[in-house]
């Protein structure tokens, strides 16, 4: 889902540029107002999972790969401004040392796995987990559930953003500038690849791990620990 | 919130697992290179051409320039894990410092 250099152009890229800023300006303010020092580390791990998560690449059939974020997990854990951050610094140190999504995409990456991802994860967490204990059934239920579903979100947008690419940018006779697959492609293509696949493996890891922090340490999945929304 | 070491344990684990995720291979849908696009299409579209070499990337494709045979590519994956833990870590624990306040000081 990393969208590499070359493939959105720059109304495009420009624009996902400038809805973030306010976002992580936003984002930061909102952290520094809750964020205690002894919670640090925990960000630090959680920006730290994400990144190692994204390089078990799992194959598809079809000869192509891909694989889970960890963006629902971290949402569930340090609340969603504390993940955007947190996903936002992955996201930029897989573009910049390691050439995985473009810098001029960082943009669109950051939208659609650091905004997206985790804001809907944890408003899908809470919404199915309701009043229901950190490690019941239905919690877990709740965490597995946003772990898929906001994947998914976040795909599609992936999906939109490239498959606009050839209506926003070609030239005179119709060749396409950018990414070359138009959006009734690009669009099924994304949506298969995670309903099908990627989306069940970022479900079992958000429950899995939920589960074990529910059980070792529930103190972690209390809202009390991390930012008030 | 109990000490957190189990899950810096994890982590490290995680990072000694991670060239089994070489075992996939093939180019995630949409991330093609345009030498790859245009085997695919017959063309590499101008705009994605002069955009999509403007950065190079030290460890580009978490492999070391050079480290190709099965062995190195695995140790290279992993030691990219490794580099790219440290830094992203290191980033935190700085952009935390700028927005935390001290413990006890709500």
């Amino acid at each position: 889902m990393h969208i590499p250099d070359g493939y959105l152009g720059p109304q495009t890229y420009g624009a996902l540029y400038a809805l973030m800023a306010p976002l992580w300006f936003w984002a930061s303010r909102t952290v520094k107002k809750t964020l205690r020092a002894r919670q640090v580390p925990l960000l630090a791990l959680g920006a730290a999972f994400a990144f190692v998560i994204m390089m078990f690449n799992v194959p598809t059939p079809g000869g192509s790969t891909g694989h889970a974020v960890g963006g629902a997990l971290i949402a569930i854990v340090l609340g969603p401004w504390a993940a955007m951050l947190s996903l936002s610094v992955t996201l930029v140190v897989q573009a910049l040392l390691f050439g995985d999504g473009g810098l001029t995409a960082i943009g669109a990456n950051t939208f659609n796995m650091a905004f997206i991802m985790p804001f809907s994860a944890y408003s899908i967490y809470k919404l199915l987990k309701g009043k229901a204990e950190a490690g019941s059934k239905r919690a877990l239920f709740a965490a597995g559930a946003a772990g898929y579903l906001s994947l998914n979100l976040s795909a599609l947008f992936t999906g939109v953003e490239l498959g606009l690419q050839p209506l926003l940018a070609h030239k005179p006779d119709g060749t396409p500038l950018y990414n070359p697959y138009p959006l009734q492609i690009a669009v099924p293509v994304m949506a298969a690849q995670h309903l099908l696949f990627f989306g069940w493996i970022e479900a079992v890891v958000t429950a899995l791990v939920v589960a074990y922090l529910a059980k070792t340490d529930p103190a972690l999945l209390e809202p009390s620990t991390r930012e008030k929304e | 919130m109990k000490s957190l070491w189990k899950l810096w344990i994890g982590l490290g684990l995680l990072i000694l697992l991670t060239p089994l995720g070489l075992l996939a291979r093939g180019t995630t849908w949409g991330e093609w290179a345009g030498g790859e696009l245009k085997k695919m299409l017959g063309f590499i579209p101008e705009g994605l051409a002069t955009l999509e070499n403007f950065w190079k990337a030290k460890l580009a494709g978490y492999t070391l320039p050079g480290w190709n045979s099965p062995v190195l590519s695995a140790l290279g994956y992993l030691l990219s894990a490794a580099v790219g833990v440290g830094v992203v870590i290191g980033l935190m624990f700085l952009l935390g410092r700028f927005l935390s306040t001290k413990d006890g000081n709500p």
